[in-house]
């Protein structure tokens, strides 16, 4: 960068003031940690407005939002296509559909449903790979945030690390889940009144909506493509050749929409144990669907300001070292258009969803290491001031290695790559696993376990068999774009473990009907929430919510 | 039983509000010229001091119903 930003004395005051509210409500919280419930689960105790904002906020962290505006620079309007196709219906699912299973069940942790719906080892598999992934995820995210604070303000990478791994470590043994959730409430409104001003000055500054389209129509036909390619979210996926994603609907719908994103809201332990801590089963099945309402408009929040920086900054703005960084889309507008004082308001949101994006992974680390690792396999009859001891152990240990995962990212980048493409694999067939096990009484244990194993063999075999571009390794087929690749890949795998899951659940023995009342759709009494006031109905939400989305995807179609 | 978590964040809100909103209307007019002469912090400050008092009223009105 040419110049780093400058920060006067109201913005570290901002900085400060965001620090010491963290770390008092973890002070603050500490005397209502008295069982592991309270630790690991927030005593099932909370409101589903909390929840719902630490649903959205714990995957929103701050690579998501310097991605999402890198991606509006790079694409457009179409990036809305990961909220609105990658995101909302598979939140809508979730909350009516399977919420009930994962809260009903009274499991503590997603890996301990299937362990309750299937047997042992599909459980042990599944922990022990989100376990690792929970942690590398972690890591990643700290030397991201080191990289950025070192780029932008030139502050030591070995400082940022440490002081956020502190910082996100003490809250989290002060006040357990309920620090991590308080927390990442406190980063959504950070986060709201950091950006909002940010898009507002940038619109006026591009002439609004309509100016902004005149504007992103010169840079869609510089490089190559219709006028509209940054402004019209579906206009252009007929083929992938007419798009910057080089992405078509179908695999765009079916790889993104469908695989990916039902893989990610339904499956995912990160944001499932936020739903898992509200504080009946209503407010668990309404906590996605409230998500969604702020999640549907985020990408005027995130991915706006990126396509106004591409839209008024020169391109040569982008290149650092020789290379264009569309990473810098959002730093960049902060430093366009902040004062100081919003400066560090915007950076404050910046830093708040970095840790709390790591205190969520740390916090279903900690959750799945001991009631999944644990408790099973290491110490079965321990009381629960023991295990409360754990989980406290596997917080530390989990910010240790997170910190060192960062540090070898920081040495060997492609090593990361790597292991984030290998766990692409790992996640893609899961839906298909608890989809089967939710709503087809007959799927079997051993069904789901060579089912996981079939899936993600499939996506590494798609992947070495397939290439992009003209460059592919060893190309049987080769897909237009990185993106495409992927959600093909997706797409194999999980077809492969739906398929596999059936066939071997129809060769084998299954569970007798009376084990699995509660854990399958058609052996579990129907919840009825007529009795609720019509806003509490998950149902009605769940309408509300579609159509909104719906809307949403016509008016910038 | 748990902390209101209203409390913490009207609290926070509600000193960044007026940290901003003050610096907003103390600070010389030219450091806006970034922001297209709109004096952001000032309004950032009010809007921040609005949603901490919604906030901070919600808190009291249920600690009082439940007492």
């Amino acid at each position: 960068m040419r110049s780093n930003m400058h920060l006067h004395g109201v913005d570290y005051a901002i900085i400060a003031l965001y620090f010491a509210f963290v770390l008092g409500i973890g002070a603050a919280l500490k005397r209502f940690m008295k069982t592991s419930l309270d630790f690991f689960e927030s005593g099932r105790s909370l409101a589903a407005w909390i929840t719902g904002l630490a649903f959205i906020s714990a995957n929103l962290g701050a690579q998501e939002v310097i991605g999402m505006a890198a991606s509006g620079a790079k694409y457009g309007i179409m990036t809305s296509h990961f909220y609105w196709v990658g995101a909302i219906p598979a939140m809508i699912f979730v909350g009516v559909f399977m919420m009930p299973f994962y809260y009903g069940s009274r499991a503590h942790s997603v890996p301990e449903y299937l362990r309750l719906r299937f047997d042992e080892k599909t459980r042990a598999l599944n922990a022990v790979s989100f376990a690792v992934m929970t942690l590398f995820s972690s890591g990643i995210s700290m030397y991201v945030m080191g990289r950025l604070f070192q780029l932008l303000l030139g502050w030591d990478i070995n400082v940022s690390i440490v002081v956020a791994a502190v910082v996100v470590l003490v809250y989290i043994l002060l006040g357990g889940l309920t620090s991590s959730i308080y927390n990442e409430v406190l980063q959504f409104f950070l986060i709201v009144f950091g950006f909002l001003p940010l898009v507002f000055v940038g619109l006026l500054n591009a002439g609004g909506w309509t100016g902004l389209q005149a504007r992103l129509s010169t840079v869609a036909t510089d490089a190559g493509y219709a006028a509209g390619a940054w402004t019209q979210s579906w206009q252009h996926m007929g083929s992938p050749a007419a798009n910057p994603m080089g992405v078509e609907w179908f695999g765009m719908a079916m790889g993104l929409g469908f695989v990916l994103s039902f893989g990610y809201w339904c499956t995912d332990f990160l944001v499932i144990q936020r739903a898992m801590a509200a504080r009946s089963m209503n407010a668990a099945r309404l906590t996605p669907l409230l998500a969604a309402i702020p999640k549907m408009f985020f990408p005027f929040l995130v991915i706006l300001p990126g396509m106004i920086a591409i839209a008024i900054l020169p391109k040569t703005a982008f290149v650092f070292n020789g290379a264009t960084d569309y990473n810098m889309a959002m730093p960049l507008m902060l430093q366009k258009f902040y004062p100081p004082g919003l400066l560090g308001l915007g950076l404050t949101a910046l830093v708040a969803s970095f840790m709390s994006g790591m205190a969520g992974n740390v916090t279903a680390f900690n959750t799945v290491w001991t009631y999944d690792i644990y408790k099973p396999y290491l110490r079965h009859n321990g009381t629960d001031a023991h295990y409360m001891w754990m989980g406290r152990m596997a917080t530390v240990f989990g910010t240790l290695a997170s910190v060192a995962t960062a540090y070898v990212a920081m040495q060997f980048g492609n090593i990361m790559d790597l292991l984030q493409l290998v766990f692409s694999f790992i996640n893609a067939p899961l839906f298909a696993t608890f989809l089967l096990g939710m709503f087809w009484a007959r799927a079997t244990a051993n069904g789901a376990f060579w089912g996981l194993i079939s899936g993600t063999l499939a996506a590494s075999v798609h992947y070495l068999l397939t290439g992009v571009g003209a460059a592919g390794l060893s190309t049987f087929h080769a897909y237009p774009s990185d993106m495409a690749q992927n959600f093909w890949g997706a797409i194999w795998a999980w077809s492969a473990c739906f398929v596999v899951t059936i066939v071997i659940s129809l060769a084998t023995t299954p569970r007798r009907s009376e084990e699995l009342k509660g854990l399958v759709y058609s052996l579990t009494p129907r919840i009825r929430d007529g009795g609720q006031a019509w806003y509490k109905r998950p149902a009605v939400l769940a309408v509300v919510v579609g159509v909104l989305t719906i809307l949403l995807n016509i008016y910038f179609w | 039983m748990q902390l209101d978590l209203r409390l913490p964040i009207g609290l926070m809100f509600g000193v960044l509000g007026l940290l901003l909103a003050g610096y907003g209307l103390l600070s010389d007019p030219a450091v806006y010229d970034v922001s297209l002469g709109i004096n952001v912090n000032m309004w950032t400050g009010l809007g921040m001091l609005a949603f901490a008092a919604v906030m901070l009223g919600g808190a009291w009105l249920s600690s009082r119903k439940n007492t």
